[in-house]
C-alpha cells in the first residue's frame, strides 16, 4: 500500500522548538530514508517536505507546537517512527548547555 | 569522503572560520568542511592560492560547493577554480547564497548524500525568489 500515507504527530517540548540545530537534525533524518516525508503545523496541512533544509527551517515552530507527519512510500512507517521519536527525545539537545551557549 | 565538500571564503578570516565552525557543530563531521578568509598581513582580503587549498582540503569526488561573502572573495574563487585543471574544475561550483545561511544549509543538504547540484539549489533556496 505505497499509495496511502503514514501519519503521526508529535508534541514539540524542547526549549527552542524547530529551530536551526533541529532543524538540520530533523532533515538529516528524513534524507535516511527513501519515502517522501512532509510535516506540517496542521492536520489538514499546507505540507513541507521534511527533506528541504531551508523549507523546515521557515517553519519555525515553537515550544508546545504539534507537529503532523506523513510520509508515503516503502520506508514510509519507519520514517514516521523515526522522526517522532527525534522529537520525543528533544532532538538530543543537551538544554543545560544551550542555555549556558546562549549566555 | 562521498558527500560534497564545503568551500567558506570570506575577506574575514574570522568570519570564515567562525561560519565553518557553525557548520561542524550542527551539522556534523559527514561533511568535509574547509575555510579561508583574509590576506598574509592579516587584513582583509581573500587570496587564490589559499582557496585552491581550502578546495584541495575540502574536496570529494562528490565536488565542492563554495560560499563566498563579497567582490573580491567570488572572483578570486573563480580564478581558483580556474586554475584546478580540467578534470577537477567541472566539479566546483559557487553558491549564490548567504555566507553563513548558504554553508549551513549546503552542508545539510550534503550530509544526506545529495548531488553537487543539489546542494547548490538547497543554498540557493535561501535567497528570494527573482
Amino acid at each position: 500500500m505505497s499509495d496511502s500515507f503514514v501519519t503521526a504527530s508529535a508534541e514539540l517540548t524542547n526549549a527552542v522548538g524547530l529551530h536551526a540545530r533541529p532543524s538540520v537534525k530533523l532533515t538529516q533524518l528524513a534524507k535516511s530514508f527513501a519515502c517522501d516525508l512532509e510535516v506540517a503545523l496542521a492536520a489538514d496541512g499546507p505540507w513541507v517536505d521534511a527533506k528541504s533544509p531551508v523549507k523546515i527551517m521557515r517553519v519555525k515552530a515553537a515550544k508546545g507546537t504539534i507537529l503532523h507527519f506523513r510520509a508515503r512510500g516503502a520506508d514510509a512507517a519507519a520514517a514516521v517512527a523515526s522522526v517522532v521519536d527525534l522529537v520525543g527525545r528533544r532532538f538530543d539537545e543537551d538544554e543545560a548547555s544551550l542555555e549556558e551557549a546562549r549566555g | 569522503m562521498t558527500n560534497v565538500g564545503i568551500v567558506i571564503v570570506s575577506h574575514s578570516a574570522k568570519v570564515a572560520e567562525g561560519a565553518a565552525d557553525m557548520v561542524r557543530q550542527m551539522v556534523g563531521n559527514s561533511v568535509r568542511v574547509a575555510h579561508t578568509g583574509g590576506n598574509s598581513e592579516g587584513g582583509l582580503g581573500t587570496d587564490v592560492a589559499a582557496i585552491m587549498a581550502a578546495i584541495d582540503h575540502a574536496w570529494s569526488d562528490a565536488g565542492v560547493a563554495i560560499l563566498v561573502d563579497l567582490g573580491g572573495a567570488e572572483t578570486n574563487s573563480e580564478m581558483a577554480i580556474e586554475m584546478l585543471g580540467a578534470d577537477r574544475r567541472d566539479r566546483v561550483v559557487m553558491c549564490n547564497a548567504p555566507i553563513v545561511e548558504g554553508a549551513v544549509i549546503a552542508a545539510t543538504e550534503a550530509s544526506g548524500g545529495s548531488p553537487l547540484d543539489l546542494v547548490k539549489r538547497a543554498a540557493e533556496e535561501l535567497s528570494p525568489e527573482a
